[in-house]
Protein backbone atom coordinates (compact mmCIF):
# COMPACT_ATOMS: atom_id res chain seq x y z
CA UNK A 1 0.00 0.00 0.00
CA UNK A 2 1.24 3.36 -0.97
CA UNK A 3 1.32 6.58 1.29
CA UNK A 4 -1.13 8.13 -0.98
CA UNK A 5 -3.26 4.89 -0.82
CA UNK A 6 -2.84 4.92 3.44
CA UNK A 7 -3.57 8.53 3.73
CA UNK A 8 -6.85 8.36 1.68
CA UNK A 9 -8.00 5.43 3.97
CA UNK A 10 -6.92 7.35 6.78
CA UNK A 11 -9.12 10.44 6.11
CA UNK A 12 -12.23 8.26 5.24
CA UNK A 13 -11.59 6.37 7.82
CA UNK A 14 -11.85 9.39 10.17
CA UNK A 15 -14.95 11.10 8.36
CA UNK A 16 -16.70 7.71 9.03
CA UNK A 17 -15.64 7.96 12.97
CA UNK A 18 -16.91 11.71 13.41
CA UNK A 19 -19.66 11.44 11.44
CA UNK A 20 -20.93 8.05 13.40
CA UNK A 21 -19.85 9.96 16.71
CA UNK A 22 -22.08 13.03 15.50
CA UNK A 23 -24.85 10.84 14.81
CA UNK A 24 -25.18 8.93 17.76
CA UNK A 25 -24.35 12.25 19.70
CA UNK A 26 -27.44 14.04 18.17
CA UNK A 27 -29.94 11.20 18.50
CA UNK A 28 -28.87 11.22 22.23
CA UNK A 29 -29.58 14.55 22.63
CA UNK A 30 -33.17 14.33 20.64
CA UNK A 31 -35.40 15.82 23.07
CA UNK A 32 -32.88 18.57 23.49
CA UNK A 33 -33.14 20.06 19.93
CA UNK A 34 -36.70 20.07 19.22
CA UNK A 35 -37.52 23.65 19.89
CA UNK A 36 -40.80 23.32 20.85
CA UNK A 37 -43.30 20.18 21.94
CA UNK A 38 -46.73 19.63 20.35
CA UNK A 39 -49.33 19.87 22.82
CA UNK A 40 -50.43 16.16 22.57
CA UNK A 41 -46.93 15.47 23.77
CA UNK A 42 -47.32 18.25 26.67
CA UNK A 43 -50.93 17.11 27.21
CA UNK A 44 -50.07 13.32 27.96
CA UNK A 45 -47.22 14.73 30.16
CA UNK A 46 -44.51 13.16 27.67
CA UNK A 47 -42.36 15.84 28.82
CA UNK A 48 -41.90 17.82 32.11
CA UNK A 49 -44.12 20.47 32.56
CA UNK A 50 -43.79 20.83 36.17
CA UNK A 51 -42.29 24.54 36.95
CA UNK A 52 -40.02 24.19 33.32
CA UNK A 53 -40.15 27.04 30.81
CA UNK A 54 -40.86 24.85 27.49
CA UNK A 55 -42.38 25.84 23.79
CA UNK A 56 -45.20 24.81 22.91
CA UNK A 57 -45.88 24.53 18.47
CA UNK A 58 -48.53 24.30 16.67
CA UNK A 59 -51.36 25.35 14.59
CA UNK A 60 -53.60 28.76 15.82
CA UNK A 61 -57.46 26.95 16.23
CA UNK A 62 -60.15 28.22 13.74
CA UNK A 63 -62.02 30.31 15.77
CA UNK A 64 -60.29 29.79 18.96
CA UNK A 65 -58.68 33.42 19.11
CA UNK A 66 -60.59 36.13 21.53
CA UNK A 67 -58.92 39.12 22.34
CA UNK A 68 -59.26 40.86 25.79
CA UNK A 69 -57.80 44.33 26.06
CA UNK A 70 -53.96 43.48 25.69
CA UNK A 71 -55.06 40.08 26.71
CA UNK A 72 -55.14 37.14 23.86
CA UNK A 73 -56.43 33.54 24.47
CA UNK A 74 -56.18 31.27 21.75
CA UNK A 75 -55.40 27.14 21.11
CA UNK A 76 -52.68 25.41 19.92
CA UNK A 77 -53.67 21.95 18.25
CA UNK A 78 -51.92 19.39 16.10
CA UNK A 79 -54.72 17.94 14.38
CA UNK A 80 -55.46 15.29 17.65
CA UNK A 81 -55.22 17.79 20.53
CA UNK A 82 -55.38 21.52 21.38
CA UNK A 83 -54.19 23.41 24.23
CA UNK A 84 -55.60 26.56 25.29
CA UNK A 85 -53.28 29.81 25.95
CA UNK A 86 -53.23 32.68 27.53
CA UNK A 87 -50.72 35.46 26.41
CA UNK A 88 -50.29 39.40 27.08
CA UNK A 89 -48.25 41.61 24.67
CA UNK A 90 -47.54 41.93 21.38
CA UNK A 91 -48.31 39.36 18.41
CA UNK A 92 -45.95 38.89 15.15
CA UNK A 93 -47.46 40.00 11.82
CA UNK A 94 -48.38 36.54 10.74
CA UNK A 95 -50.01 35.21 13.83
CA UNK A 96 -53.99 34.58 12.74
CA UNK A 97 -55.93 31.88 12.88
CA UNK A 98 -54.74 28.67 11.12
CA UNK A 99 -51.07 30.61 11.57
CA UNK A 100 -48.47 28.15 12.91
CA UNK A 101 -46.83 29.63 16.33
CA UNK A 102 -44.38 28.88 18.43
CA UNK A 103 -45.07 30.07 22.21
CA UNK A 104 -42.81 30.34 25.37
CA UNK A 105 -43.91 29.72 28.44
CA UNK A 106 -45.39 27.89 31.52
CA UNK A 107 -47.91 25.13 32.04
CA UNK A 108 -51.03 26.55 34.46
CA UNK A 109 -53.92 25.19 35.59
CA UNK A 110 -54.63 23.74 32.25
CA UNK A 111 -53.18 26.65 30.61
CA UNK A 112 -50.37 27.47 28.93
CA UNK A 113 -49.18 30.55 30.09
CA UNK A 114 -47.28 32.51 27.15
CA UNK A 115 -44.69 35.26 27.68
CA UNK A 116 -43.43 35.12 23.83
CA UNK A 117 -45.35 34.15 20.85
CA UNK A 118 -43.30 33.76 17.21
CA UNK A 119 -45.00 33.21 14.57
CA UNK A 120 -43.66 30.22 11.54
CA UNK A 121 -44.61 30.20 8.54
CA UNK A 122 -44.77 27.67 5.90
CA UNK A 123 -42.07 26.76 3.48
CA UNK A 124 -44.47 27.65 0.24
CA UNK A 125 -43.52 31.06 -1.87
CA UNK A 126 -45.68 32.08 -4.58
CA UNK A 127 -47.47 35.73 -5.44
CA UNK A 128 -51.00 36.18 -3.92
CA UNK A 129 -52.22 35.66 -7.18
CA UNK A 130 -51.06 32.03 -7.78
CA UNK A 131 -52.30 31.06 -4.05
CA UNK A 132 -56.28 32.44 -4.93
CA UNK A 133 -56.14 30.64 -7.75
CA UNK A 134 -55.24 27.55 -6.35
CA UNK A 135 -57.29 27.98 -3.45
CA UNK A 136 -60.07 28.65 -6.15
CA UNK A 137 -59.44 25.25 -8.47
CA UNK A 138 -59.31 23.36 -5.02
CA UNK A 139 -55.20 22.61 -5.45
CA UNK A 140 -54.63 24.45 -2.31
CA UNK A 141 -52.09 22.60 0.03
CA UNK A 142 -51.00 25.48 2.72
CA UNK A 143 -51.76 24.98 6.19
CA UNK A 144 -54.22 28.29 6.61
CA UNK A 145 -56.70 28.28 3.54
CA UNK A 146 -58.74 30.93 4.97
CA UNK A 147 -56.60 33.90 4.91
CA UNK A 148 -55.82 33.77 0.81
CA UNK A 149 -59.76 34.89 0.52
CA UNK A 150 -59.24 38.18 2.34
CA UNK B 1 -7.90 15.83 -11.35
CA UNK B 2 -3.81 15.82 -10.89
CA UNK B 3 -3.51 17.66 -14.19
CA UNK B 4 -4.76 20.27 -12.82
CA UNK B 5 -2.63 20.65 -9.57
CA UNK B 6 0.07 22.18 -11.56
CA UNK B 7 0.40 25.64 -10.73
CA UNK B 8 1.75 26.98 -14.19
CA UNK B 9 -1.23 25.09 -15.52
CA UNK B 10 -3.63 26.86 -12.89
CA UNK B 11 -2.53 29.77 -14.29
CA UNK B 12 -3.36 29.24 -17.56
CA UNK B 13 -6.68 27.58 -17.26
CA UNK B 14 -7.19 30.61 -14.40
CA UNK B 15 -6.26 33.42 -17.38
CA UNK B 16 -9.28 32.21 -19.61
CA UNK B 17 -12.05 31.68 -17.07
CA UNK B 18 -11.18 34.74 -15.45
CA UNK B 19 -13.27 37.22 -17.75
CA UNK B 20 -16.16 34.55 -18.14
CA UNK B 21 -16.70 34.52 -14.72
CA UNK B 22 -16.19 38.18 -14.30
CA UNK B 23 -19.15 38.61 -17.21
CA UNK B 24 -21.27 36.21 -15.49
CA UNK B 25 -21.16 37.45 -12.09
CA UNK B 26 -21.88 41.08 -13.05
CA UNK B 27 -24.41 40.06 -15.62
CA UNK B 28 -26.64 37.64 -13.39
CA UNK B 29 -25.91 40.04 -10.32
CA UNK B 30 -27.51 42.64 -11.85
CA UNK B 31 -30.31 40.55 -13.40
CA UNK B 32 -30.64 39.13 -10.40
CA UNK B 33 -30.99 42.25 -8.27
CA UNK B 34 -33.40 43.61 -10.93
CA UNK B 35 -35.65 40.52 -10.49
CA UNK B 36 -35.39 40.62 -6.80
CA UNK B 37 -36.61 44.79 -6.34
CA UNK B 38 -38.79 45.13 -9.00
CA UNK B 39 -39.51 42.23 -11.50
CA UNK B 40 -40.63 39.73 -8.68
CA UNK B 41 -43.92 39.55 -7.06
CA UNK B 42 -44.65 40.05 -3.41
CA UNK B 43 -45.23 37.00 -1.09
CA UNK B 44 -49.15 36.02 -0.62
CA UNK B 45 -48.23 35.84 2.96
CA UNK B 46 -44.99 37.74 3.73
CA UNK B 47 -45.45 40.82 1.54
CA UNK B 48 -42.76 42.70 -0.03
CA UNK B 49 -40.02 41.25 3.46
CA UNK B 50 -40.01 38.37 0.83
CA UNK B 51 -37.45 39.64 -1.09
CA UNK B 52 -34.77 39.37 1.83
CA UNK B 53 -34.76 35.70 0.31
CA UNK B 54 -32.99 36.48 -2.77
CA UNK B 55 -30.11 37.27 -0.62
CA UNK B 56 -30.45 34.94 2.21
CA UNK B 57 -30.99 31.76 0.64
CA UNK B 58 -28.17 32.04 -1.88
CA UNK B 59 -25.87 33.13 0.80
CA UNK B 60 -27.02 30.10 2.87
CA UNK B 61 -26.34 27.95 -0.52
CA UNK B 62 -22.65 29.66 -0.50
CA UNK B 63 -21.69 29.18 3.25
CA UNK B 64 -22.47 25.36 3.15
CA UNK B 65 -21.14 24.88 -0.84
CA UNK B 66 -17.68 26.95 0.00
CA UNK B 67 -17.22 24.55 2.88
CA UNK B 68 -17.75 21.50 1.28
CA UNK B 69 -15.27 22.96 -1.50
CA UNK B 70 -13.08 23.62 0.86
CA UNK B 71 -13.52 20.43 2.74
CA UNK B 72 -12.76 18.58 -0.68
CA UNK B 73 -9.66 20.86 -1.30
CA UNK B 74 -8.11 20.05 2.08
CA UNK B 75 -8.96 16.20 1.57
CA UNK B 76 -6.98 16.86 -1.58
CA UNK B 77 -4.49 18.72 0.24
CA UNK B 78 -3.76 15.96 3.07
CA UNK B 79 -4.06 12.75 1.04
CA UNK B 80 -2.30 13.60 -2.62
CA UNK B 81 -0.27 16.77 -0.62
CA UNK B 82 -0.96 18.80 -3.92
CA UNK B 83 0.01 22.01 -3.21
CA UNK B 84 -2.42 23.95 -4.84
CA UNK B 85 -5.39 22.44 -3.36
CA UNK B 86 -4.25 23.74 0.00
CA UNK B 87 -3.90 26.85 -1.75
CA UNK B 88 -7.24 26.63 -2.55
CA UNK B 89 -8.77 25.77 0.78
CA UNK B 90 -7.42 28.77 1.78
CA UNK B 91 -8.64 30.97 -0.36
CA UNK B 92 -12.48 29.49 -0.41
CA UNK B 93 -12.44 30.13 3.51
CA UNK B 94 -12.95 33.95 3.87
CA UNK B 95 -15.15 33.95 0.79
CA UNK B 96 -17.18 31.09 2.68
CA UNK B 97 -17.22 33.07 6.05
CA UNK B 98 -18.26 36.47 4.64
CA UNK B 99 -21.45 34.58 2.79
CA UNK B 100 -22.48 32.58 6.21
CA UNK B 101 -22.02 35.84 7.94
CA UNK B 102 -24.63 37.61 5.56
CA UNK B 103 -27.20 34.71 5.78
CA UNK B 104 -27.20 34.91 9.44
CA UNK B 105 -27.62 38.59 9.81
CA UNK B 106 -29.92 38.82 6.84
CA UNK B 107 -31.54 35.97 8.70
CA UNK B 108 -31.40 37.86 11.46
CA UNK B 109 -33.42 40.87 9.93
CA UNK B 110 -36.00 38.50 8.54
CA UNK B 111 -36.85 37.01 11.87
CA UNK B 112 -37.95 40.00 13.55
CA UNK B 113 -40.54 40.86 11.15
CA UNK B 114 -41.79 37.60 10.23
CA UNK B 115 -41.01 35.31 13.52
CA UNK B 116 -41.72 38.47 16.05
CA UNK B 117 -37.77 37.56 17.09
CA UNK B 118 -33.72 38.28 15.52
CA UNK B 119 -32.75 34.90 16.75
CA UNK B 120 -33.66 31.56 18.46
CA UNK B 121 -31.23 28.78 19.52
CA UNK B 122 -33.44 26.10 17.08
CA UNK B 123 -31.12 23.32 15.17
CA UNK B 124 -30.94 25.08 11.65
CA UNK B 125 -29.99 28.93 13.10
CA UNK B 126 -27.30 27.18 15.31
CA UNK B 127 -26.04 24.89 13.01
CA UNK B 128 -25.36 28.00 10.86
CA UNK B 129 -23.67 30.31 13.83
CA UNK B 130 -21.56 26.76 14.30
CA UNK B 131 -20.70 26.90 10.69
CA UNK B 132 -19.64 30.47 10.96
CA UNK B 133 -17.31 29.51 13.58
CA UNK B 134 -15.66 26.84 11.64
CA UNK B 135 -14.70 28.97 9.31
CA UNK B 136 -13.21 31.39 11.25
CA UNK B 137 -11.36 29.00 13.64
CA UNK B 138 -10.33 27.68 9.67
CA UNK B 139 -8.75 31.12 9.38
CA UNK B 140 -7.56 31.26 12.90
CA UNK B 141 -5.28 27.67 12.77
CA UNK B 142 -4.70 28.19 9.22
CA UNK B 143 -2.18 31.27 10.04
CA UNK B 144 -1.25 30.26 13.74
CA UNK B 145 2.03 28.90 12.83
CA UNK B 146 5.21 29.83 11.66
CA UNK B 147 5.50 26.87 8.90
CA UNK B 148 2.57 27.41 6.89
CA UNK B 149 2.78 23.70 5.93
CA UNK B 150 2.15 22.61 9.40
CA UNK B 151 -1.14 25.33 9.80
CA UNK B 152 -2.60 24.21 6.43
CA UNK B 153 -2.36 20.72 7.73
CA UNK B 154 -3.98 21.27 10.94
CA UNK B 155 -6.90 23.44 9.43
CA UNK B 156 -7.09 20.89 6.69
CA UNK B 157 -7.96 18.44 9.63
CA UNK B 158 -10.08 20.64 11.06
CA UNK B 159 -11.84 21.46 7.98
CA UNK B 160 -12.52 17.91 7.56
CA UNK B 161 -13.80 17.17 10.84
CA UNK B 162 -16.24 19.77 10.81
CA UNK B 163 -18.02 19.17 7.29
CA UNK B 164 -20.22 16.98 9.44
CA UNK B 165 -22.19 19.82 10.11
CA UNK B 166 -23.42 20.75 6.40
CA UNK B 167 -25.68 17.97 6.45
CA UNK B 168 -26.88 18.78 9.91
CA UNK B 169 -27.81 21.90 8.38
CA UNK B 170 -29.58 20.94 5.66
CA UNK B 171 -31.35 18.39 7.12
CA UNK B 172 -31.66 20.19 10.89
CA UNK B 173 -35.04 21.61 9.61
CA UNK B 174 -36.45 17.76 8.73
CA UNK B 175 -34.63 16.16 11.54
CA UNK B 176 -36.08 18.43 14.69
CA UNK B 177 -39.05 20.54 15.09
CA UNK B 178 -38.04 24.28 14.06
CA UNK B 179 -38.74 27.76 13.71
CA UNK B 180 -37.02 27.73 10.72
CA UNK B 181 -39.24 26.87 8.06
CA UNK B 182 -38.26 23.23 6.23
CA UNK B 183 -36.46 23.20 2.82
CA UNK B 184 -38.04 25.01 -0.07
CA UNK B 185 -36.38 24.52 -3.09
CA UNK B 186 -34.15 20.91 -2.89
CA UNK B 187 -37.11 18.84 -1.35
CA UNK B 188 -38.95 15.70 -2.19
CA UNK B 189 -42.06 16.26 -4.79
CA UNK B 190 -40.21 19.51 -6.00
CA UNK B 191 -39.77 23.04 -4.86
CA UNK B 192 -42.65 24.92 -3.39
CA UNK B 193 -41.16 28.12 -4.92
CA UNK B 194 -43.45 29.78 -7.12
CA UNK B 195 -41.52 30.09 -10.59
CA UNK B 196 -42.16 34.10 -10.64
CA UNK B 197 -39.46 33.67 -7.88
CA UNK B 198 -37.47 30.37 -8.46
CA UNK B 199 -35.73 33.64 -11.16
CA UNK B 200 -33.92 35.92 -8.91
CA UNK B 201 -33.44 33.21 -6.31
CA UNK B 202 -31.38 31.43 -9.26
CA UNK B 203 -29.29 34.43 -11.05
CA UNK B 204 -28.28 35.75 -7.66
CA UNK B 205 -26.93 31.89 -6.83
CA UNK B 206 -25.58 32.00 -9.94
CA UNK B 207 -23.62 35.36 -9.24
CA UNK B 208 -22.79 34.18 -6.43
CA UNK B 209 -20.84 30.98 -7.28
CA UNK B 210 -19.14 33.35 -10.68
CA UNK B 211 -18.34 35.58 -7.64
CA UNK B 212 -16.53 32.37 -5.83
CA UNK B 213 -14.84 31.50 -9.11
CA UNK B 214 -13.37 35.25 -9.67
CA UNK B 215 -12.19 34.99 -5.90
CA UNK B 216 -10.29 31.99 -5.99
CA UNK B 217 -8.65 32.65 -8.84
CA UNK B 218 -7.61 35.73 -7.35
CA UNK B 219 -6.63 35.05 -4.19
CA UNK B 220 -4.92 31.28 -5.49
CA UNK B 221 -3.04 33.24 -8.03
CA UNK B 222 -1.81 35.72 -5.19
CA UNK B 223 -0.82 32.52 -2.68
CA UNK B 224 0.89 31.17 -5.61
CA UNK B 225 3.01 34.24 -5.75
CA UNK B 226 3.65 34.50 -2.11
CA UNK B 227 5.04 31.51 -2.15
CA UNK B 228 7.18 31.81 -5.44
CA UNK B 229 8.09 35.40 -3.42
CA UNK B 230 9.13 33.16 -0.26
CA UNK B 231 11.52 30.51 -1.91
CA UNK B 232 12.89 33.23 -3.79
CA UNK B 233 13.58 34.83 -0.48
CA UNK B 234 14.84 31.55 1.13
CA UNK B 235 17.18 31.00 -1.98
CA UNK B 236 18.75 35.02 -1.21
CA UNK B 237 19.03 34.24 2.52
CA UNK B 238 20.62 30.72 1.89
CA UNK B 239 23.49 32.19 -1.15
CA UNK B 240 24.15 35.05 1.22
CA UNK B 241 24.36 32.95 4.12
CA UNK B 242 27.00 30.73 1.93
CA UNK B 243 29.10 33.63 0.54
CA UNK B 244 29.81 34.75 4.04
Amino acid sequence: MTRKKRRLYFVILGLLAVGAAAALVLSALRQDIVFFFSPTEIMEAKVPTEGRRIRLGGLVEQGSVVKDGATVRFKVTDGANALPVVYEGLLPDLFREGQGVVTEGRMGQGVFVASEVLAKHDENYMPKEVAESLKKSGHWQGEHPEQVQK
Amino acid sequence: MHRFANPARFLRIAAIIQPWAMAVAALSFAAGLWFSLFASPADYQQGETVRIMYIHVPSAWMGMFCYTAMAVFSAMGLIWKHPLADLMARATAPVGAAFTFICLVTGSLWGKPMWGTWWVWDARLTSMLILFFLYLGYMALADAFDDPERGQKAAGILALVGVVNVPVIKWSVDWWNTLHQPASVVKMGGPAIDATMMVPLILMAVAFKAYWILVLIFRTRSEIAGAKLRTLRMAQVHAAGQAE
